[in-house]
């Protein structure tokens, strides 16, 4: 038994890419050991900006010796079907054994494989894995051909057991493995030797490095928390950055610092955005005052003046920043209070997509979807339209210009200083919500219906262009549009047709398009007079380096801050021709809307074809109604009676279809219980009697338990019923009759749900 | 080790003294110090030393400081920290050397920033120049949380594969002055020592310019004129690269520099026309696409001549 420590020092990682580093390290070194039959006991990956490393325990120090027995041609078959076997085997003839076999003499190979010494089998993974590491982005350095993250300098490969510590032989492109690792970059910079983990990672740390990078984010929020204890202050918690400034360092020093009083009166969320973005800081409030006072801002390094020379250049630094901030702010808070127009004007200038006209055509068509929607929610119609129509003048902000993130959030500010009411102001923060799966959707009856109106609209006009996503693109963030709908519908129980909001928002469109003064072909020689086009294939390529973060909506807030000139008209006609028409965009983006409707049921634990049971039965647009059908269907399917029924259903489905494609008619009434033969019959009629207007009602009234609890009823009648009674006797009289009995069945299935998708 | 009151001794006086020091460290580390490219360029990546020098076999180390003129950056020279014209200094050597880090680390240290006392990082900035259909990794070097060079080694240039590799440094003069000397605003930098007969500021010298090419940046420059001009100097460079590689004596003298002049050229057009606003966001990827299409030609030329691929100029017959 022995361990193995792995070293790849390098020139510094990006923070972003070690957890997945450490991740893959691990995977292929530990996998190409265990493939070439070496086992161990346990294996930890650790990273720091200069090095991944590697410790595996208890790893043997053979890999066992293989015998293989390969059966071979007949000695009589031709020469050919013999040397095909020894060119398979690697073996010569004289080392075939003849044998006998029930067909007569047949070739055998005895091939053995001698087990080889774990150092041999690391030093060939280990090259493995450095040519074949998936980094995300990989460079060449120097005159070399390896590729790496940044240049790898040196490489420790060492086992170790009771015997003592030896290098693995081992070379990659002029670096030859050793046993030796240097400290921190600046306060202990001379290489020194190691024997084997334990004493890398102690020496490490007295040469001021925190290998772990859990033991560094630890360490940062132990100190961070402390110097802001003692200042009264507290940290904001942020995860994110708290993982990428553990990234950033191998020996953390926490330092705070105050932010200048003249900065204080910058909105929370600017001062964190601020330093987090540009900084990398961590903010501090004061809980008495509710302020964002302070920053944690986290160095490398130990240095004589206690970080006074480091804090004091971070502080200046800073204040740089946030006198741009302040600057932005009050300029904006002055065109806040002059009414917003100059931003609103601006947003004609701002082509939300080619296709789809300027962001203030498409807050036209917002505003007027809102107030379609406003009543069913509970807002004011008036007052849904105006919030949508401030709810993105912020694009226009000058901090939004700098901070994309802040869209919404200062809109929120600014419609305030615009002595907008707050139902107002609440809307142009939260109608981007809900961004994710686990964003709070919002509740407020103006800031639901602008909310809606935002994400149908999107939708609508990406369908009406065909613009949809596929595969894994989907550069509009169009699916979390669809989720956003769909959560925003479920969630405040809205009882609607979205299938009349598609085509309202498609009416919408169709009228905004033929109204728009500013759109121009892009091949027309006056197109670049002073427009800015931002069409889609530009968005995707600008955007594809770029990492794409979800939370954001990038799009939707895509800025282009330099007003411009006049535009040219052109005549509308000549964009109406690229939408597809209402009938078909509504059935697509429906069939959409319920397909990210079954992903997100199925995360509630609901089964696709359930859903699809209940999507097929008609007022399958009122999502509030799906789900409650779907559900009381689930729950009934997980009883015995539901499941037994479901089979019952589909089997009187089945005779039915059979019979009625062999006659070419359709069974559907004129059952008569005179016609009865047995009393299983006469059951099943009289549970129908009964089970028939209890259904009707309870779907009547939306009660779908009791409509589940009454056809539940018929399990027993119709199990009952193909127990006693053949269906297709000779006596075509009662055949008929017992087909057309069995159509009640199916109606009253029909009636809640499509029986036949429910699978198994 | 050095104790910061050592160092505070050691400190450059003005900004000239900031160029002097990586003046002459990088000239004790082997550099060639080259001079300004005489032509306007957005950035020192543009001189012909680095976009042409870091393509081919041929090894390559130069420094040099390059004016850059940014005409979007102009703010009447009334911003602390931007300007339309500021200058970089740049270090550009092929192959990258192992201990580039440390060479750049020796630099700070020339100019008085010393990695015991200061918080130096390097933090992940890819490079990307689509003008130049040139890209890299590598970082921006924090020093304090302050962003004072560019680090990067070069990976494609003029849509070839640098092989070897150039590592490449960029420093902001101006921003980086600034730190070293304590001063809030760039126009209220000492130029030359303080204690000077004729202590000159960089406002003394640069605030009436500023003030002067942002009006016409802005406001003044003749649009039509100048994307009359980018269409010359786009058919310029094309004429160039299209001409036969010999001249009417048969000798081979291809035209790789003076066809990259044209494309230079070309991208400072595009900035101003940029800067007026008469570039459309769509435009503007078409405009970056034709600049690009030219420093490609002119890269695939020059990686032909012997200043790539460094074998021996071949001379001319006596007479010729």
């Amino acid at each position: 038994m022995a361990d193995l420590l792995i070293e790849l020092f390098s020139e510094e990682i990006p923070a972003r890419m070690q957890a997945r580093a450490r991740e893959d390290l691990k995977k292929l070194v530990t996998d190409g050991l265990v493939e070439a039959g070496l086992t161990y006991t346990g294996a930890g990956a650790f990273s720091t900006p200069r090095r991944l490393t590697l410790t595996v325990q208890g790893l043997t120090a053979h890999s066992p010796t293989t015998r293989e027995e390969r059966k071979g041609p007949r000695t009589d078959a031709p020469d050919a079907a013999l040397e095909g076997f020894l060119r398979s085997t690697g073996l010569t003839k004289d080392q075939l054994e003849a044998r006998d076999d029930k067909k007569g003499q047949v070739w055998f190979a005895v091939i053995q494989r001698p087990g080889r010494p774990a150092a041999e089998i690391i030093a060939e993974v280990l090259d493995r894995t450095i040519r074949n590491f998936p980094w995300p982005k990989s460079m060449r350095w120097g005159a070399g051909s390896l590729r790496w993250v940044r240049p790898l300098h040196a490489i420790i490969c060492l086992l170790s057991d009771e015997a003592g510590a030896t290098i693995v032989p081992f070379e990659i492109e002029g670096i030859v493995a050793g046993n030796t690792t240097r400290g921190h970059r600046f306060m202990a910079p001379d290489a020194f030797a190691v024997t084997g983990f334990d004493d890398y990672a102690a020496k490490l740390r007295r040469a001021r490095v925190m290998l772990d990078a859990d033991e560094r984010e630890a360490a940062i929020r132990q100190e961070a928390a402390n110097l802001a204890f003692a200042r009264g202050w507290e940290i904001m918690p942020d995860d994110a950055l708290l993982s990428e400034v553990a990234g950033l360092v191998e020996w953390p020093v926490p330092l705070m610092g105050a932010i200048e009083e003249r900065f204080l009166s910058l909105p929370p969320e600017v001062l964190q955005t601020s330093m987090r973005e540009h900084q990398k800081f961590f903010s501090a409030r004061n809980p008495k005052t509710g302020r964002i006072e302070g920053f944690v801002t986290v160095a490398n390094i130990d240095t004589p003046d206690q970080g006074e020379t480091i804090l004091k250049g971070n502080q200046r630094v800073l204040a740089a920043r946030l006198s741009d901030a302040a600057f932005f702010w009050e300029n904006d808070l002055r065109e806040a209070r002059a009414g917003m127009k100059d931003w609103a004007e601006g947003l004609k200038s701002v082509t939300f997509q080619s296709k789809l006209g300027s962001q203030a055509d498409r807050i036209t068509r917002i505003a007027a979807l809102a107030g379609e929607i406003a009543p069913l929610v509970g807002a004011d119609p008036d007052q849904a339209a105006r919030a949508a129509k401030l709810a993105k003048l912020d694009l226009r902000s000058a901090m939004v210009g700098e901070f994309p993130e802040l869209q919404g959030t200062m809109g929120r500010y600014y419609a305030l200083e615009a002595g907008e009411p707050q139902a107002v102001a609440d809307a142009a923060r939260d109608h981007y919500s809900p961004l994710g799966p686990s964003d709070a959707v919002p509740t407020a009856p103006v800031s639901v219906a602008v909310a809606l109106a935002d994400k149908i609209d999107t939708l609508t006009g990406f369908w009406a262009i065909d613009e949809k996503p596929t595969g894994s693109k989907d550069p509009f963030a169009l699916r979390r549009a669809a989720l956003g709908v769909i959560r925003l519908v479920l969630g405040n129980e809205l009882r609607t047709s979205l299938e009349v909001h598609i085509a309202q928002s498609h009416q919408f469109l169709a009228r905004s398009i033929a109204n728009t003064r500013e759109l121009r072909p892009l091949d027309h020689p006056n197109y670049n007079v002073g427009y800015q086009i931002n069409d889609a294939t530009e968005y995707s390529e600008h955007h594809r380096e770029a990492e794409y973060d979800p939370n954001q909506d990038y799009l939707l807030g895509e800025y282009e801050g330099r007003p411009v000139g006049p535009s040219v008209s052109f005549p509308a006609r000549e964009h109406v021709g690229v939408f597809s028409g209402q009938r078909k965009t509504t059935t697509d983006l429906l069939a959409f809307l319920h397909d990210r409707l079954k992903v997100y049921l199925r995360d509630q634990g609901i089964r696709h074809d359930i859903i699809d049971a209940v999507l097929a039965q008609p007022g399958n647009d009122d999502l509030v109604q799906v789900v409650n059908r779907a559900t009381a269907l689930n729950d009934m399917l997980k009883t015995e009676d539901g499941q037994n029924l479901t089979q019952g259903l589909k089997r009187a489905g089945n005779i039915l279809a059979q019979a009625e494609d062999k006659d070419g008619v359709e069974y559907s009434f004129g059952a008569d219980e005179k016609f009865a033969e047995t009393d299983a019959e006469r059951a099943l009629f009289k549970a129908l009697d009964t089970a028939e207007p209890a259904i009707r009602k309870a779907m009547a009234a939306e009660d779908f338990p009791a409509a589940m609890t009454a056809i539940a009823a018929l399990r027993a009648p119709i199990d009952a019923f193909f127990e006693a009674v053949q269906v297709n006797t000779d006596n075509q009289i009662i055949r008929r009759n017992r087909l057309n009995l069995l159509s009640r069945i199916r109606e009253a299935g029909r009636q809640i749900a499509d029986f036949t998708r429910i699978e198994g | 080790m050095t104790s910061p009151k050592d160092n505070q001794t050691d400190k450059p006086v003005c900004f000239q003294d900031v160029i002097l020091r990586l003046q002459s460290y990088w000239a004790a580390q082997g550099c060639a110090v080259l001079q300004p490219y005489d032509m306007e360029v957005g950035a020192g990546t543009f001189h012909p030393a680095t976009t042409l020098r870091s393509l081919g076999a041929r090894p390559w180390a130069a420094a040099y400081v390059q004016p850059s003129r940014r005409p979007t950056d102009g703010r009447y020279g009334e911003n602390p920290n931007r300007l339309q014209h500021y200058y970089q200094y740049q270090v550009i050597i092929k192959p990258s050397p192992a201990n580039l880090q440390d060479l750049y680390l020796g630099s700070l240290k020339a100019i008085g920033l010393d990695p015991m006392i200061h918080d130096v990082r390097f933090v992940e900035d890819d490079w990307e120049s689509p003008t130049l259909g040139a890209w890299g990794l590598g970082w921006e070097v924090w020093c304090d949380g302050m962003e004072v060079s560019q680090f990067t080694y070069f990976q494609q240039v003029g849509g070839h594969d640098c092989r070897p590799v150039s590592g490449e440094l960029t420093y902001g003069l101006e921003r980086l002055a600034m730190y070293v000397l304590g001063v809030e605003h760039v126009m209220d930098m000492p130029f030359n020592n303080p204690e000077s007969p004729i202590p000159l500021s960089y406002g003394d010298i640069f605030r009436q310019a500023e003030r002067e090419y942002s009006r016409w940046n802005f406001e003044q420059a003749d649009t039509e004129m100048l994307l009359q001009h980018f269409k010359d100097a786009e058919a310029e460079c094309a004429r160039i690269l299209d001409a036969a590689d010999t001249d009417a004596a048969g000798r081979a003298i291809p035209m790789a520099h003076p066809a990259y002049d044209q494309a230079i050229k070309a991208s400072h057009l595009f900035n101003l026309l940029d800067a007026r606003g008469v570039i459309s966001v769509t435009e503007r990827q078409a405009y970056i696409g034709r600049v690009r299409a030219l420093a490609k030609r002119c890269a695939d030329l020059f990686v032909t001549t012997s200043a790539a691929t460094g074998e021996a100029l071949p001379t001319f017959p006596t007479g010729a």
